[in-house]
């Protein structure tokens, strides 16, 4: 039943688990760009700004991941539609499964991702900046060759552990219908009548992703920190 | 569409709901803390097998999603013959136990981790002078172990217990009729898409707010003595 045969379901499982890699991918970048917006906001020392990048991160972790994905799902459904009719289109129009759910993962990463970005920033020595201005670079080549690397080496850690979070609130985009894993293994248990070997199998696909995800998280910020003095190990 | 009227009856139709959802949460964290201590006793108890136990425990409930690990236990144990000719059957059957069970073994794998990182930060040199003045086994642990690791894990512990109150909404997903499914009820019957979710979305937030504001009001009035050092 789970094999790769005629009617196994193997296939369909890997597909799942390929589509939440996927889709959590998409969202931990759409949350890249958002967080670093916020972290940038937060960090300018403009008050509104501050402001509104303190509301955003305290809103989007204070609410239910389930609740956020509804409501990005059924709330840019009901936009598209509204703009849909402006326009002259008539009809229900539907946001695809995949943009809003990995949006609704992003949005919410974004709140955490910030916060990973603005501690990574601080950690440069502001030395380095100083130096940096002081040969003379302006500031996009200050940001892009000095600050930018080292902001990603220092945010790997945290970046690693919103990777997971990610992953595992994909599992949330399967009430948008999306065939991800969990909505590959609801498939499959609603049309083999066998719930406990497809969640299981379900839960099983969803530990090796995790655990060999953390391995390559683990790779790169070995790699990423080679040339840093460690203080312990 | 926005009226005032219809909001506030949403309101009080979801607020009819938050009984149940505190309910799940309030059980979940007291069971979750059971196994929890359970757990955390395993890991660190020099047992290999007890130990690599718990290791797996924590890392199937840490590594795979609530979502399925609610749907292993609401559809999956009970569909198994021999779970539905045993006492379990009594509970699991029960959608509400299954929320219970499955959001306390989850936020217990997390706890655990919390746990034991706490009992890691209890100096050494603590414990070598209550041993010094003669104190061992659950005196010295009552006493300085206990006291010492409950206010290191209460940072993290504050975290761990405002994402259970979010974990809550998944109880929605098995036919519990919590604050989000109450939601989005009134949003399937009156086809009004944004209203009900943001009036939900404000229990959770004003829930979670609170909250917030006690554990750092704890946080305050178990450190007194880094407050001291401020003057």
């Amino acid at each position: 039943m789970l094999g790769f045969g005629d009617r196994g379901w193997g296939f369909a499982l890997i597909a799942g688990a390929l589509m939440t890699l996927a889709v959590s991918l998409t969202g931990l970048l759409i949350g890249s760009v958002l967080g670093s917006l916020i972290a940038w906001a937060k960090l300018s020392g403009h008050k509104v700004g501050a402001a509104i990048g303190d509301a955003y991160a305290s809103l989007f972790r204070g609410l239910p991941e389930l609740l956020v994905i509804y409501f990005v799902y059924f709330g840019s459904s009901a936009l598209l539609t509204a703009t849909g009719n402006l326009i002259g289109i008539e009809g229900f129009l539907g946001v695809p499964s995949f943009a809003a759910g990995a949006l609704g993962v992003g949005i919410i990463s974004g709140a955490y991702q910030a916060e990973v970005y603005r501690g990574a920033y601080l950690a440069i020595a502001s030395g380095e900046l100083e130096a940096a201005r002081a040969v003379g670079m302006h500031r996009l080549l200050m940001f892009r060759r000095i600050i930018v690397p080292q902001v990603l080496r220092f945010a790997l850690p945290g970046l690693g552990n919103l990777w997971q979070v990610a992953l595992k609130d994909s599992s949330l985009i399967s009430v948008t219908g999306l065939t991800e894993l969990m909505r590959t293994a609801q498939v499959g248990a609603g049309s083999t009548r066998q719930p406990f070997v497809f969640y299981l199998a379900g839960l099983g696909l969803y530990l090796t992703l995790t655990f060999v995800t953390d391995r390559f998280f683990e790779a790169a910020e070995k790699r990423a920190t080679r040339g840093l003095k460690r203080i312990h190990g | 569409m926005m009226s005032l009227d219809f909001i506030w009856q949403t309101f009080l139709r979801l607020l009819a709901a938050l009984p149940l959802t505190i309910e799940v949460w309030f059980l979940s964290i007291v069971f979750g803390g059971f196994v929890a201590a359970g757990v955390t006793w395993m890991r660190v108890s020099g047992i290999l097998p007890l130990s690599l136990f718990a290791r797996a425990f924590i890392f199937i409930f840490r590594g795979s999603p609530l979502l399925i690990q609610l749907f292993v236990i609401y559809y999956g144990l009970p569909s198994l013959p021999f779970v539905r000719h045993s006492f379990l059957w009594t509970f699991l059957r029960e959608p509400f136990y299954c929320a219970v069970l499955s959001l306390a073994l989850c936020t217990a794998g997390y706890t655990s981790e919390i746990f034991r990182g706490a009992l890691a930060a209890v100096p050494r040199g603590q414990v070598e002078a209550a041993r010094a003045c003669g104190m061992s086994g659950f005196l010295l642990f009552r006493r300085i172990i206990l006291p010492i690791a409950m206010r290191q894990g209460l940072p993290a512990y504050s975290t761990e217990i405002i994402s259970m109150t979010k974990a809550t909404a998944l109880v929605s997903m098995v036919t519990l009729w919590d604050v989000l499914n109450v939601a989005l009820k009134i949003r399937n019957d009156t086809l009004i898409t944004y209203t009900p979710l943001l009036v939900a979305g404000a229990i959770y937030f004003v829930l979670n707010y609170i909250l917030a504001r006690f554990f750092v009001w704890l946080e305050f009035v178990v450190s007194p003595h880094l407050r001291r050092r401020l003057h």
